[in-house]
């Protein structure tokens, strides 16, 4: 199917669930896209994916009782990133351990969850992989909406992001309240995170969040740079990705996950300073 | 002189342990304190206490307005971030330009006269990453800089760097402690012995505070550093234990 095609189904009235789709995916990778940055650069790639899985008994919970499968998931995210960040304070135990804890236990909690709801397997499987069918209307409102409110917050608190990850023992002795600080952070992955599930499916939705940024800090020595290629590059791959899967009847999420993938190989190859490509071919030239 | 810094009774537990045991100590406006003693004597628990980032069992800790400013260990500080060299500096004054709030020009002054300060004025572009050990310390002593605190506390800033980077950052230091005072927790005993106005003793707790030249007692060295009389460090002071006949 040639891109105008794709453009012809777009505008298609039967087949309305398209754009609606579209829009989804390309809203929800911005805001991966930014919120990223900070997960890449602080390597909490870890944690981004322990949000990602924990924000799942939310989405069985509001799919079991016909709820918002949004508030749900931003629900239970926020709890779990709440007693990580919580349990993290105890000195005995390591932050990654207490993710591994929690976020397996948060998972396994929605499939007991969801196991109640009257034919589940296929639900389970749309919550897993994605599904660019059944979105309602009033989703993309609250994309949107939450997709506008998460930009607000990152532009408010940026500086005070970077003098955490910077050097957070130095961020304390300024008097930052890194704990909150971090509650915050979490809040907005776990946000962009609930807002991607729902095309991307949560078991793919970790690559929305990590691998654009991963490939614009290979581009790029500057932060403010960085932080406009990773949603560039996260929504353009959610374009790209959609459109091939509609051409070739291929699952949604695992196509723009592999388009990411692709685009994070070419950076890494082919980087204008730091490309493994580029470097051979300076020093030969 | 009016001091500038002062810990009073200071005790510290963390994790239980003492790390701090009724440390007491001083820093004076335009003093240069070399503060030593073994791993694990409470030299950064003392500098962490001096900046409220460790809660005190018990006495108090005062700093004269102005505050301290932190330069923690090189490692503490994400240098592969990308960030430049400003902007590393920049990320000191972040409580100054307030929350929800962009810096002002007085901001980008405050930086870049930081920079020149520590002659990194030509670099103040550059990605940290590309910095070498020597260039990323003073970095970090420009970030604390910034602020125009009262007093300098610096951990370690000598660690694993060679000596031309040494003699260049303890001339530096020499410098700014004319302007402000400085306090400098070190394993080099040399530099500290021979630049520091004063030397603090420290293990657990502050064990002798004094010019070098007036610690020639071994005593003090072998109870702070737990070694021998026949210790090569005290050779290496050339400190002789005066042996009952």
């Amino acid at each position: 199917m040639s891109p105008l095609d794709f453009l012809a189904d777009l505008v298609n009235p039967d087949l309305a669930f398209l754009p609606k789709a579209l829009a989804i995916a390309v809203m929800s990778a911005v805001m991966c896209g930014v919120v990223g940055c900070y997960v890449v650069l602080r390597g909490m790639a870890f944690i981004g994916d322990a949000v990602a899985h924990a924000v799942f008994p939310g989405l069985a919970v509001a799919f079991l009782f016909s709820g918002s499968l949004v508030v749900g998931g931003t629900v239970a995210g926020v709890v779990t990133a709440l007693l990580i960040a919580v349990f993290s304070q105890n000195r005995r135990l390591k932050e990654d351990s207490v993710i591994g804890v929690f976020f397996v236990a948060a998972f396994a909690l929605g499939i007991v969850v969801i196991s109640r709801a009257p034919g589940y397997a296929g639900s389970l499987q749309q919550f897993l992989f994605g599904s660019i069918t059944g979105i309602p209307d009033r989703d993309l409102y609250v994309v949107g909406g939450t997709g506008l409110a998460l930009l607000a917050v990152v532009a408010l608190l940026h500086k005070e992001f970077v003098a955490v990850t910077l050097d957070r023992e130095m961020a304390r002795a300024l008097g930052l309240r890194t704990f909150w600080l971090d509650l915050v952070l979490y809040v907005l992955v776990t946000l962009a995170v609930v807002m991607a599930v729902q095309t991307i499916g949560n078991i793919l939705v970790l690559a929305l969040l990590v691998t654009p940024a991963t490939a614009a800090r290979l581009l790029t020595d500057r932060l403010p740079a960085m932080m406009l290629l990773a949603p560039a590059i996260g929504a353009g791959s959610a374009l790209v990705g959609l459109y091939l899967s509609w051409s070739y009847d291929l699952p949604v999420g695992g196509t723009i996950v592999l388009v990411l993938t692709a685009v994070f190989l070419l950076a890494y190859l082919l980087a204008p300073r730091h490309g493994v490509l580029t470097r051979q071919l300076a020093r030969t030239a | 002189m009016t001091s500038v810094l002062d810990l009073i009774a200071v005790s510290v537990d963390l994790g239980g342990r003492a790390a701090l045991q009724d440390a007491t100590m001083s820093v004076a406006g335009g003093e240069f304190v070399g503060l030593v003693g073994p791993n694990g004597a409470g030299k950064t628990t003392l500098l962490r206490a001096a900046l409220g980032l460790v809660p005190l069992k018990t006495g108090r800790a005062e700093v004269a307005a102005g505050g301290a400013g932190y330069v923690p260990q090189r490692h503490e500080f994400a240098w592969d971030f990308p960030a430049s060299v400003q902007d590393a500096v920049m990320s000191g004054l972040v409580r100054r330009i307030g929350l929800f709030r962009r810096p002002r020009v007085e901001h980008w002054r405050a930086v870049w006269d930081a920079l020149d300060r520590v002659r990194l004025g030509d670099l103040r572009k550059r990605p940290v990453g590309e910095l070498s050990g020597g260039q990323r310390q003073r970095v970090l002593v420009a970030r604390a800089l910034a602020v125009e605190p009262a007093v300098l506390l610096l951990d370690e800033p000598f660690t694993g760097l060679d000596m031309p980077s040494q003699e260049l950052l303890t001339e530096l230091f020499t410098t700014l402690a004319r302007e402000r005072s400085v306090l400098m927790a070190t394993h080099d005993l040399a530099a500290a012995a021979y630049t520091c106005d004063r030397l603090v003793l420290l293990n657990r707790t502050v064990i002798a505070a004094a010019p070098f030249a007036e610690l020639g007692d071994p005593a003090v060295w072998m109870r702070t550093f737990q070694v021998g009389p026949e210790s090569h460090l005290l050779k290496a002071l050339h400190l002789t234990i005066a042996v009952e006949a």
